[in-house]
């Protein structure tokens, strides 16, 4: 057997320990359930999100990979009649805490969204709104030295960089989400969650913010939901599949895609339910 | 091991694989019988025969064609992962061993033709006697692939140490024969390559085998593949007449090679 077995019966579901950048878990979930209402979305979910790695999450429609992904900066708040139950912590601490301002911990888990979702304001208001808000600049200069900086890392500066005054709306799908990544990136934050970020865009695209995924795992520990399985395949380093509120099988990308240890994930992953 | 060709939500996908498995096993059948016309031709100095089987080989080498250019065709189109994915890529893999065992065959059908111009040969039935467990272990280890039958596999695969075992000793008793008269030099090396033939398709086999195992487990058989026969470099000096020296050199060689 090989050494990227991992038993999700146990407890805990700890990725194998390989050419890790850093070997740390950024984000732990602990028996996360989730509840809408009466109905239980989410059934005990154990899983470690390593620092500098991108973890994808898949599964059909309905299996609560979403659901998972935006527990991770509160984004069920918002939601009145869902209930979260179990330990989610980001680095060590309880992003569930009363303590914890949920402001600031949606600045250091930024998210992207599937539809590109600019403010309807110019490109450079786009990016200095998040740093203006939490105060990370003291003067214009360092505004735009972060406008300039969030654009680079997003691949979008070099094609925006002469119409900074044009609203962000006018941009292209891919160019919007690109930028979308930008205004996640601006106010500097240690997660990115990205909730199929290309589901919206042409292949082209597509492929631009897969390079841009690659590259920012760097620096950013990324959580990715996708329905595609081979951009999963192809931006992840661990994978996680869940099915029915279940995470079914969680290991190293190039594990589960050549040689998942579970049927179900076997029987998704190669096209023969869901 | 679930079976691929069935369950996929594109029925398409199902009938190529089972497209796929039809063309591998008509690929192995046909080896099969090449392989045993080529041996019953040596056998029975039957010209007509080793005629066919030396066309015959055509026939795999479109069959192995064919499979290329459906497991680029699946590739391209379905993007195959996990079970899927393994059983494609072994199934290329089996195809191009196939294809030189059906060489091997044909190579073996050519030989027979220029024996059958000689006086008959005594040992013949020495190359006979490493076609039959060659002829086992090629049908194993199609059955396997069908099967998906990881432990036939493994069979086979260490039955291979028992070809190369048999190929060492014919290869020393044909050494000893052109010894005696240079006259059964011609047709002595004749059956040396048949029999190196014979030896190369059972390590074909072997490598099948290794295949199903990565097929099944998604994981490759490991190291303790049998060893290489040390025939090869065993020497038999002409001026040594004794037998036992002989013994001794063949012994040691193999365990240089061993080690």
């Amino acid at each position: 057997m090989s050494a990227v077995e991992t038993n999700i019966q146990s407890e805990t579901v700890v990725p194998p320990q390989t050419a890790t950048p850093s070997n740390v878990a950024k984000m732990r979930g602990r028996d996360v359930c989730v509840f809408y209402g009466e109905k239980q979305a989410l059934f005990d979910v154990n899983i470690d999100i390593m620092e500098r790695e991108v973890t994808a999450l898949i599964g059909p429609s309905g299996c609560g990979k979403s659901t998972f992904l935006r527990c991770l900066n509160r984004m069920n708040d918002v939601v009145d009649i869902c209930r979260v139950t179990g330990d989610i912590t980001l680095d060590s601490q309880d992003i569930y805490d009363r303590a914890v301002d949920v402001v600031h911990l949606r600045a250091r888990v930024g998210m992207v969204f599937q539809k590109p979702n600019p403010f309807p304001k110019s490109i450079y208001e786009n990016i200095a709104y998040g740093p203006r808000i939490h105060g990370l600049t003291r003067n214009k200069a360092e505004l735009d030295e972060i406008v300039e900086t969030s654009l680079q890392k997003a691949g979008l500066w070099k094609e925006v960089k002469d119409r900074l005054d044009s609203p962000g709306t006018g941009l292209s799908g891919g160019q919007q989400q690109r930028l979308c990544i930008a205004r996640a990136i601006a106010v500097a934050p240690e997660v990115i969650l990205m909730d199929e970020p290309c589901s919206a865009l042409d292949p082209i695209a597509t492929a631009k913010i897969e390079d841009l995924i690659h590259e920012l795992r760097e620096n950013y520990t990324i959580a990715i939901v996708t329905h595609s399985m081979q951009q999963a395949a192809r931006v992840s380093q661990k994978t996680a599949f869940f099915h029915l509120g279940n995470l079914v099988e969680y290991g190293e990308t190039e594990q589960i895609f050549t040689n998942p240890k579970d049927e179900r994930t076997q029987g998704y992953i190669t096209g023969r339910f869901g | 091991m679930a079976d691929v060709s069935h369950g996929h939500i594109v029925a398409a996908y199902d009938a190529e694989f089972k497209k796929l498995t039809k063309l591998i096993s008509r690929m192995g059948g046909l080896a099969e019988s090449q392989l045993a016309n080529a041996l019953t031709a040596i056998e029975k100095r039957d010209n007509a025969l080793a005629k066919t089987v030396k066309d015959g080989d055509k026939e795999i080498d479109a069959l192995e064609r064919e499979i290329e250019s459906l497991v680029v065709r699946m590739l391209a189109l379905r993007q195959p992962v996990a079970n899927d994915l393994r059983y494609i890529v072994a199934t290329l893999r089996t195809s191009s061993d196939i294809e030189r065992i059906g060489d091997y065959a044909k190579n073996i059908a050519k030989r027979a033709l220029a024996l059958n111009q000689l006086p008959a040969e005594p040992l013949l039935r020495g190359v006979v006697r490493i076609g039959r467990p060659v002829q086992t272990m090629l049908k194993d280890v199609m059955d396997a692939h069908l099967q998906g039958d990881t432990g036939k596999a493994v069979e086979v695969w260490e039955a291979d140490e028992d070809v190369d075992a048999l190929y060492t000793s014919l290869f020393r008793e044909l050494l000893t024969y052109m010894m005696e008269d240079p006259r059964h030099i011609t047709p002595c090396t004749h059956l040396l390559f048949i029999a190196k033939n014979l030896e190369r398709i059972g390590d074909h086999a072997t490598n099948i085998a290794e295949t199903i195992h990565f097929q099944v487990e998604g994981v490759a058989l490991g190291e303790r593949r049998p060893k290489a026969d040390a025939s090869n470099y065993a020497t038999l000096q002409p001026e040594d007449e004794d037998g036992d020296d002989d013994d001794d050199d063949l012994r040691e060689d193999k365990d240089e090679s061993d080690a």
